[in-house]
């Protein structure tokens, strides 16, 4: 019955604690997010980066101004033939870096409202649920980076919280 | 290397002089050892397609003698394998110096209700203004996958769809055999060092 009671009040404390200030528990963090550029006319794009949860989480949605619908998806290569689809949710196990890269998970942006360009900076909006079902967001600007950068993945720190 | 240049340039020509026989320079196609892709010498694929490049062109594989035909199934809003195997392909070209020219990178898309011609040129030419995409209708487009034993199928998302699809890249030497398998998992370095094989017997 203590134990339980706990459980309900740290549940509180951090709903308050999230509402107040968002930066008070800082249990995700994000790296080197960064987006393909498009050329005119393509209807999508690709989201990348590595997360790091504290505790057990999930990654539930991605959402962009820059597109109608963000979906995550998965990349699996099997006999070379590469099968993509679309998933629920990204485990994020605590303290592992999960990558959202081009090999695996990655975020798609679909329905491009214009034209992604090399440089610009494109708002990501994560949502983070740990394993008490305490949803976390996390604001993330993304730079567009040109297809042929997508090869070296140089490290310009995006922002994290 | 030069004394190899000189010897591919001398059979080329001869090439184009006219007999046009889909058989090796040496009058074989004899199986080829590689180090890293996948042997298909033996292999007859992808001979007989007839598509339209983005200018409205009609191509066949005999459009491309003379040049070492790198072939890639894709479509523009593939967000991982596509955009690497190209910029593979241009890492790759850069590597292999000069006889990177004779490097023919030919995009075929799976996905011809989306790709437009307009979208299919930008998108290569953003890779290497050299690179060529080419595009059928839905009945050209089965017909080159299933000549190349490409997998392809639409995956459903929401009101719209994404797609599976092989990721072989296949490469002909310059007389329109296919010879090589280049696996998406290899690197620019190990692709450079399997195409200038190629180029060693055509």
């Amino acid at each position: 019955m203590t134990a339980l009671f706990s459980n309900v009040a740290r549940v509180l404390l951090v709903s308050l604690l999230t509402a107040a200030s968002a930066s008070a528990f800082a249990q995700t963090r994000v790296d080197d997010a960064w987006v393909r550029t498009s050329v005119p006319g393509q209807p999508s794009s690709g989201a990348f980066m590595r997360i790091t949860a504290d505790t057990d989480s999930k990654l539930l949605s991605v959402s962009s101004p820059v597109a109608r619908d963000v979906q995550i998806h998965e990349m699996s290569m099997t006999n070379d033939v590469m099968r993509m689809g679309p998933v629920d949710s990204v485990p994020l196990p605590a303290g592992k870096t999960v990558s959202l890269d081009p090999d695996g998970y990655h975020v798609m942006l679909m329905g491009l409202v214009g034209q992604i360009k090399a440089g610009d900076q494109v708002p990501l909006t994560l949502t983070v649920e740990d394993a008490r079902g305490v949803r976390e967001t996390i604001e993330v600007k993304a730079p567009a980076r040109a297809m042929m950068d997508s090869m070296d993945m140089s490290h310009d720190h995006g922002s994290m919280h | 290397m030069n004394d190899l240049l000189t010897r591919r340039q001398v059979v080329t020509g001869m090439g184009l002089l006219g007999l046009g026989l889909l058989a090796g320079c040496d009058g074989s196609t004899t199986a080829l050892d590689f180090k890293y892709g996948k042997d298909l010498s033996n292999k007859i694929m992808g001979r007989t397609f007839k598509l339209t490049d983005t200018s409205g062109e009609v191509k066949t594989l005999s459009s491309y003698r003379g040049l070492m035909p790198v072939v890639f199934f894709g479509f523009t809003q593939c967000p991982s394998v596509c955009p690497t195997a190209l910029a593979r392909a241009v890492q790759a070209k850069k590597l292999m110096g000069e006889d990177g020219k004779t490097m023919q990178v030919i995009f075929i898309t799976v996905d011809p209700e989306r790709d437009t011609p307009e979208i299919l040129d930008a998108y290569v030419k953003q890779f290497d203004p050299g690179f060529v995409a080419l595009r059928g209708t839905l009945e050209q487009t089965q017909a080159v996958a299933k000549e190349f034993g490409v997998f392809y199928e639409k995956v459903p998302v929401g009101d719209t769809y994404t797609m599976s699809h092989t990721a072989t890249s296949f490469v002909f030497d310059s007389r329109g055999n296919l010879r090589l398998g280049l696996s998406p998992s290899l690197s620019a370095k190990q692709c450079a060092e399997d195409l200038l094989t190629v180029m060693e017997v055509c």
